[in-house]
């Protein structure tokens, strides 16, 4: 057993903390939020310098070829930083193409891996909840391409995506499609969320798409697709559980009542370590996440991501409401960082499944109710 | 990062695996399973066994006896007893006193105690918490008067966990009153049979006896018997607390808990199905279990930095908080999947005078017991708030 990062994770680790501490403090965050665009170009293009897009693309198309442990690197420091540039969903989007493993998608796979295209999965339609496969949206062949039909709700940063991948129902059947912003009959609606992020409604009428190369394209691979994307929202909170904990101990240490630092109070200390304990869990149930990941059994994979989204969900709640409690009148203000972690943690909790839905699915594994030792 | 084993840990965990199954008598291990009540026999045979190989004392340093295994080994060997339902190795001699008396006792002390508490010669208890004194041990009010070559002491100590059966104590005194409550406290080791020394049961909630009150009484002991210098008795306490192992997590016994659990559940009917299947009851079995997953990496966390060379620091207070509530949350859980028949109580059954259950479910009656006992965990060794203190002060720096 090994919980060190190797030499170049660490290098990666501290130039992106480098680069987030100088250029992407929170106020300059805070005015990318309010940017019309809700997103920086300039940032996007650091990432890809950095080496952020390629990470997780093969190496036959310009990627790092990184694997779960690299990528838990890359988002506990955007959730730290509280990022909002589209990483999440075009990293999320390289996995699906990677998945489906098609030189037909090479092309797409390159230049998301250079950072000069975006990329978002469509995971959720109005009436799903957080049922991945309760897909209405429709597909239909027309000559040697198709054409979709039906509405993508709460598609995270897709109005700031080049193309979208696209879950449809051809002949019955889950398929995956790729779908190009500019394409025509593609009616986009965009909006903020309350985390500081982007999303959209994607409507769906005869608009012509590709589908996606490879034989990696069905149900299946969607929910693949979907436990990566959970674990890497796992590993952003793991991120943001340590910033929003070491800004707490901060304040309560700076914070004067009755003529003493409110960290003096027994109660508030034994707050902290629960905090910090809900952390450290959260941090080794992602680990667990990545492990699992790497499995090629499916069950393996399902039963560690569930498991790191209800531990992770179940931090993210009480280190969230006990952080902006601890900062008093000042956590309920838009202007301290540890209201954006917050918001951040618990839009996190409710995205790709909360905890309630992946208890669920944790103990309809086969195997839960397994009395062998 | 790997958190797989490597060949030779797995290698080391097979051996293991395959000696305890040629090795632990049946009958012992039936009655960890089936969490029945252990008697002294049954804690010293075992003890005696593992001391053979050295196996009694497996984090002492191998010029006392110890195997030499690091820490994952360690980690390994507690896990492998938890799984196949061993008895623990009581820590008062082995994990408690043997580690103040290598460090700080004389050459004669080593040479006499440590060979006895690796073959279990001598059952240990511990001289520690006092009627007024309990999270603030160093209020203790027992004190030892120099009177030539003996000590005379008198007070009175309690908690003391299994002392009916116990041939030595480690005792903490007081030797100089008018010192800083730290300052005049020395640590004396006092034969039980020594006249003047009374035991006297306290029966828990669970009806068992395990703890007790020890009264002193112009109890004569040996000057050669004070560890290191007198007044120093402190620091020893401390090094001796400090002295916590990642084993205390527990993770092990939890697992084997955790599938004990599952059987009951299934064995269970609601609305005429396994209680297993009811989604309420399953996802507090879920969120409990991978409370204990994410525990299990935590503790391994733990485990590979002490490999790196360092102890396991404040960290082990952690393991401490988060592994009770993992144990009492087992038995929370037991008690509700067995629903009515928690009240049926069968002490003749529970001490193995009867082989089975009045009531008629053999599984589910010593859980109600085993749940109430169970309360202790979060209260001993440093309770959870204790801990949360030193968290606080040595982690996050309040």
């Amino acid at each position: 057993m090994d919980f060190n990062f190797t030499d170049e994770q660490q290098q990666f680790r501290d130039a992106l903390r480098r680069y987030l501490d100088n250029e992407y403090a929170f106020d300059a965050r805070q005015k990318i939020v309010a940017s019309k665009e809700g997103v920086d170009a300039k940032h996007w293009a650091a990432f890809a310098e950095l080496g952020l897009t390629a990470l997780p693309a093969p190496e036959a198309q310009g990627g790092f070829d990184g694997g779960p442990v690299d990528m838990l690197v890359v988002m506990q420091e955007l959730g730290r930083a509280l990022v909002v540039e589209p990483y999440w969903a075009t990293a999320v989007g390289i996995e699906a193409l990677r998945l489906a493993g098609d030189e037909k998608n090479n092309g797409l796979l390159e230049r998301a891996a250079s950072g000069e295209i975006t990329l978002a999965v469509a995971f959720h339609e109005p009436r799903a909840r957080y049922d991945l496969f309760m897909v209405e949206t429709t597909a239909q062949q027309q000559g040697a391409g198709f054409t979709l039909s039906g509405t993508k709700s709460l598609v995270q940063h897709g109005a700031q995506a080049d193309y979208w991948i696209v879950p449809a129902r051809l002949d019955g059947e889950i398929a995956l499609f790729v779908v190009a912003r500019e394409a025509a009959n593609a009616n986009v609606t965009e909006y903020r969320t309350i985390d500081g992020q982007r999303a959209a409604t994607l409507v769906f009428n005869a608009t012509p798409a590709v589908r996606l190369g490879g034989t990696n394209t069905g149900a299946a691979t969607l929910e693949r697709i979907a436990d990566y994307a959970t674990f890497l929202l796992c590993a952003e909170a793991v991120g943001a559980l340590d910033a929003l904990n070491h800004a707490t101990v901060e304040y309560t240490k700076e914070r004067k009542q009755f003529g003493t630092p409110i960290a003096r109070f027994q109660a508030l200390q034994h707050r902290m370590v629960e905090m910090l304990i809900h952390a450290e869990q959260a941090r080794s149930i992602t680990y667990l996440a990545a492990a699992g990941l790497a499995s090629d059994d499916a069950d393996a994979r399902r039963r560690a991501v569930s498991a790191a989204k209800v531990r992770v969900g179940q931090a993210a709640r009480f280190v969230g409401q006990q952080a902006i409690q601890l900062h008093g009148g000042m956590g309920v203000t838009n202007e301290v960082a540890a209201a954006h972690w917050f918001k951040r943690l618990s839009i996190i909790e409710t995205t790709l499944g909360d905890v309630d839905h992946h208890l669920a699915r944790f103990a309809s594994l086969p195997g839960f109710a397994d009395t062998d030792a | 990062m790997d958190l797989n084993y490597s060949p030779a840990d797995s290698a080391f965990r097979a051996d293991i695996r395959a000696w305890l199954d040629a090795n632990l008598p049946h009958a012992l291990r039936a009655k960890v399973l089936d969490h029945k009540r252990l008697n002294r026999d049954d804690y010293a045979s075992w003890h005696k066994l593992l001391g053979t190989r050295g196996w009694s004392v497996i984090a002492w340093p191998k010029e006392f006896g110890g195997p030499g295994w690091n820490a994952t080994q360690r980690h390994i060997w507690d896990e492998e007893c938890a799984r196949i339902g061993a008895p623990g190795v009581l820590p008062f001699g082995v994990s408690m006193v043997a580690p103040v008396i290598m460090k700080y006792g004389s050459d004669a002390q080593k040479a006499h105690y440590l060979p006895r508490i690796l073959d279990g010669t001598d059952w240990w208890c511990q001289g520690y918490s006092e009627p007024g004194s309990g999270s603030d041990l160093a209020s203790l009010r027992t004190r030892a008067e120099r009177q030539g070559d003996h000590y005379i002491v008198n007070g009175q100590k309690t908690w003391t966990t299994l002392g009916q059966h116990a041939d030595m104590m480690f005792c903490l005194v007081r030797t100089d009153s008018g010192a800083k409550k730290q300052e005049g406290i020395s640590f004396l080791l006092i034969d039980m049979k020594t006249p003047g020394v009374t035991v006297r049961p306290i029966i828990t909630l669970d009806e068992d006896h395990e703890v007790n009150e020890v009264f002193l009484e112009d109890v004569k002991v040996p000057v050669q018997n004070l560890v290191g210098e007198e007044n120093r008795g402190w620091t020893y306490a401390k090094y001796l607390l400090g002295h916590e192992r990642t084993g205390i997590a527990r993770v092990g016994q939890s697992k084997r808990e955790l599938v004990f659990l599952k059987r009951l559940a299934t064995d269970q009917q609601k609305n005429g199905r396994p209680l297993i299947q009811d989604p309420l009851f399953a996802a507090k079995i879920a969120a409990l279990e991978i409370e204990m997953m994410a525990l299990e990496v935590t503790v391994q966390r733990v485990v590979a930095s002490e490999g790196d060379g360092r102890g396991p620091g404040p960290e082990a207070s952690m393991l401490k908080i988060k592994g009770t509530e993992v144990q009492q949350g087992l038995t929370e859980l037991m008690v509700e999947a067995i629903g009515p028949q928690a009240a049926a109580f069968d002490p003749a059954y529970l001490e193995g005078e009867r082989e089975h259950s009045l009531a008629g479910n053999d599984d589910a009656a010593p859980l109600a017991a085993y749940y109430f006992n169970f309360r202790k965990t979060s209260i001993y060794g440093g309770s959870n708030e204790i801990q949360k203190n030193i968290i606080a002060q040595m982690i996050l720096g309040l």
